[in-house]
């Protein structure tokens, strides 16, 4: 047939979010893949920046759904070490447990993908059944299944009370049970094995060139885990496995994701039984200082850096995000050398993306004569209303007039 | 008088109508199995045909660069062949329909010619996905065809027959000789999950790898008549198996026997369920593999034993 | 030992239990005590202090003074249901219901009066 060049995505059922791969084929065989980035830019940088440090952690933590806790606590560490304050322990301790349940549920929800992608629809549903567990659990401490809104600056605004930390323990013993029985289907399914070995190879040496983060770097023997590199919140006073593999391939990828699901059953069980008590909050300045710091938090897909600057007024300077899967989608396309199409889908799971985290805008390259340009807010937002209403007729005064009423004008 | 009965015979009962009735009825047996199992509610009875009467009022979208007959014409083709299969095999008498020596070899030809249709179907659409899952479905094809006709054919070989009803006669009159056929009741099977295409054979329209293989650019009522003639394979498949493998009771009252044709259809249907609940979708070169050097063994086997049994003992 | 049909045990044994699909909505599906659904306001309490409207993510609560008292009101399509307001207000005058059954086909109907 030749050489066939096929889109997987930006629209495509096996992509949980857009994200373009152009792949050329030759049968069945993968010559050459080309990636674009960029469906998902929704600007939370600049958003954040006009808002003050309490209502953009809402938007922070909206960031990505699945890994919400993740960004927000990075955040908010951030803007800590700046103010240089100081939370009380107790507040650590839930910080890391919601962090920890939210690994769970992150895992869980990676295992049923994985299944659905090879066709095994039965493991997507027993996993996601078991999911439940957590995301009633989570919703029963913080009201909400995802987004949680238990950070504010200075600690934590919801407590943890005995009766919720056996509600936790119950659920985390079901869950353990549950995990031994995936690890048992993971290791024996002869037809999982086959689909999942050999898949997507990506030797040690490359892991350390491209800058693979979490559970795909650590299957193939890169042992960093921020968590014990460099322990925040509650993690220096954990103690716990850092899991790594040596198949370099999804297979691996598989089994690191479900041994870290029993560390962090053995985490979640230390974190409840040494819990301090005392308050949850501590006070927090209106007004943050002149500064800047970063803070790193291990993200179920690994590591989350965040930088904010702060100008002495309530408003941040600069807050500036790299997700994960950012240092994990440089590594997709060597992985997908020498493999079938069919193993395209279950490769670009693997690496477990999120794709709402992963869009920044950097840089714009013109493609016809190569020159690059950075765009202000003025220009860019200015160039849309024209673009519309050349293009489309739409003239965005008459709208504003229109619906005048639903808006407020501040 | 003997026009009016054919023609009742062929579209009603046992024929056209029924048999989509049918379709219908164990699409939704197949599906509430696969839910139960996978701890679900399932859907309500009434699903399959709600889902062919919506498709049927959709609109058809047709590629520009087509071939706008073959593309017409595949599902039509499809639907026939799979139902005209279904009046030379033995249901609940010992008699099927229309009878004569060699109707084996048409039944398993007749089935052959769906897959046929659904690589045209893809090929003409000239769309990338659907010329791919064209291309899957042909190489499923060379892989699984060589064990249906072993398996299916060996029963008849120690029959000593090649009409389905002469050998549910010999059968019923020697029911012991049903246990040496084993192997072949497995194997055919196998292969009849690849020729349903699914899981762990559903690589030809795999949905997270190639959107909907030969299905891609269907839509409207041409789609409603491929998922049919899917639905009234599926249930000849099973009839065959049937007759050929556990031609028991064929003999006694017509109400009896009808009645445990629907067991033996449903009880084939659970194990097709089975199946495709508990396993991950192979890949094709995979498949091929373990085709060839896993199941044609025992395939051989099979014929190797009959062969034996019928030179030794008979 | 690998073999294939691993789960076949588990997939039989689930052919007798019950299912695990709630049917929303003719049966009730699980609240908890903490959720944060539509807001209520006590108009008593209210001191117009403007607070909530300061911390709002979202531009969704608007306090006017009608006469000696104050009113709220809420834009649904607005609220992210994150409480903010609930907990930033100095005299506890706002809190968080249950009820998440907001869907309505018309833009104006979501703008309430709370």
């Amino acid at each position: 047939m030749g050489i066939v060049k096929i889109p997987i995505g930006p629209q495509h059922p096996a992509l949980k979010e857009p994200e373009s791969f152009l792949i050329s084929l030759d049968g069945e065989r993968i010559q050459e893949v080309g990636m674009r980035l960029g469906y998902n830019h929704r600007g939370i940088e600049k958003a954040a920046e006009g808002r003050t440090y309490t209502t953009a952690i809402y938007l922070l933590e909206r960031v990505c759904g699945i890994c919400s806790q993740a960004h927000s606590t990075a955040f908010i560490q951030a803007i800590e070490e700046v103010a240089a304050v100081d939370i009380p322990k107790r507040a650590k301790y839930i910080r890391s447990l919601i962090g920890e349940l939210e690994r769970i549920h992150s895992h869980l929800l990676w295992l049923g993908v994985a299944g659905h992608e090879i066709g095994f629809d039965t493991l997507l549903m027993y996993s996601w059944r078991d999911r439940e567990i957590v995301m009633d659990l989570l919703a029963m401490l913080s009201g909400n299944r995802v987004h949680y809104g238990m950070n504010v600056l200075g600690g934590v605004k919801r407590d943890i009370d005995k009766q919720k930390q056996e509600e936790i323990l119950k659920a985390v013993d079901i869950l353990e049970e549950r995990t031994k029985y995936y690890i048992k289907v993971a290791t024996e399914e002869t037809t999982l094995i086959k689909r999942l070995s050999g898949v997507g190879y990506i030797s040690k040496e490359d892991v350390y060139r491209l800058g693979t983060v979490g559970p795909t770097g650590r299957a193939s023997g890169m042992p960093r885990d921020t968590r014990k590199d460099d322990p925040y919140a509650a993690y220096d006073e954990v103690d716990f496995n850092v899991i790594t593999d040596n198949h370099c391939d999804v297979y691996g990828r598989t089994l690191v994701r479900v041994g870290e699901l029993m560390e962090t059953y053995k985490i979640i069980r230390q974190l409840i039984k040494n819990m301090p008590d005392g308050d949850i909050a501590a006070k927090f300045p209106r007004k943050v200082p002149v500064g800047e710091a970063t803070s790193r938090y291990e993200a179920p897909r690994g590591e989350d850096v965040h930088y904010v600057k702060g100008n002495g007024t309530d408003m941040p300077e600069r807050v500036k995000l790299r997700a994960p899967t950012l240092a994990n989608l440089q590594s997709v396309a060597k992985m997908l050398e020498n493999n079938n199409l069919a193993d395209v889908p279950i490769t670009i799971a693997a690496i477990d993306p999120c794709f709402s985290c992963t869009d920044r805008m950097i840089k714009t390259v013109n493609l016809g004569n190569g020159s690059t340009n950075m765009f202000q807010w003025e220009t860019l937002r200015k160039q849309g209303i024209d673009w519309y209403r050349r293009e489309k007729g739409v003239d965005f005064a008459e709208l504003n007039k229109k619906y005048a009423d639903l808006r407020k004008v501040d | 008088m003997a026009i009016a009965s054919a023609l009742f015979n062929i579209i009603v009962f046992p024929g056209f109508l029924f048999l989509c009735l049918m379709g219908l009825i164990f699409e939704y047996v197949d599906r509430i199995i696969h839910a139960r199992l996978q701890n679900r509610q399932g859907p309500p009875f009434f699903q399959p045909l709600a889902d062919f009467i919506k498709l049927t009022a959709k609109e058809e979208i047709i590629p520009d660069e087509a071939d706008k007959k073959v593309f017409k014409f595949m599902p039509i083709l499809a639907l026939t062949a799979a139902a005209t299969a279904f009046f030379y095999i033995p249901l609940w008498s010992v008699n099927s329909l229309y009878s004569f020596t060699g109707d084996v070899i048409v039944v398993l030809y007749l089935l052959t010619i769906p897959t046929v249709t659904f690589f045209l179907g893809g090929w003409s659409s000239t769309s990338m996905y659907a010329a791919i899952g064209a291309v899957r479905t042909l190489t499923q094809l060379f892989s699984y065809e060589v064990l249906l006709f072993l398996g299916i054919l060996s029963p008849m070989v120690l029959a000593d027959t090649w009409s389905l009803t002469d050998s549910a006669i010999y059968y019923n009159s020697h029911p012991a000789l049903m246990l040496v056929n084993l192997a072949g009741f497995f194997i055919s099977l196998i292969a009849l999950l690849g020729k349903l295409e699914k899981v762990p054979f559903d690589i030809a329209e795999a949905e997270t790898e190639i959107v909907g293989g030969s299905f891609t650019e269907y839509s409207g009522r041409l789609l409603a008549l491929f998922r049919m003639a899917i639905d009234v394979e599926m249930i000849v498949g099973a009839s065959l198996i049937a007759a050929v493998f556990l031609p028991f009771g064929l003999m006694l009252n017509p109400v009896v026997a009808f009645a445990l044709y629907i067991v033996k259809v449903c009880f084939i249907v659970f194990l097709l369920s089975v199946f495709r609940t508990i396993f991950a979708r192979l890949r094709i070169d995979q498949m091929v593999k373990a085709c060839w050097k896993y199941f044609a063994p025992i395939a051989f086997a099979q014929i190797l034993l009959v062969l034996i049994v019928k030179g030794v003992f008979l | 030992m690998i073999r294939p049909g691993k789960m076949l045990r588990e997939v039989l044994k689930s052919l007798f239990k019950k299912p695990a699909t709630i049917s929303y909505p003719a049966k009730e599906t699980f609240t908890p005590d903490r959720f944060r659904g539509r807001l209520k306001f006590e108009t008593e309490k209210c001191i117009g202090c403007k607070i909530c409207m300061r911390d709002c993510p979202a531009n969704a609560i608007f306090i006017e003074k009608v006469g000696e008292k104050f009113e709220a009101t809420v834009y649904l399509e607005r609220c992210i249901f994150c409480a903010q307001c609930v907990d930033s207000c100095p005299k506890k005058a706002l809190h968080a219901t249950k009820n998440f059954e907001l869907a309505q086909l018309d833009k104006r109907r979501l703008k309430v009066k709370i």
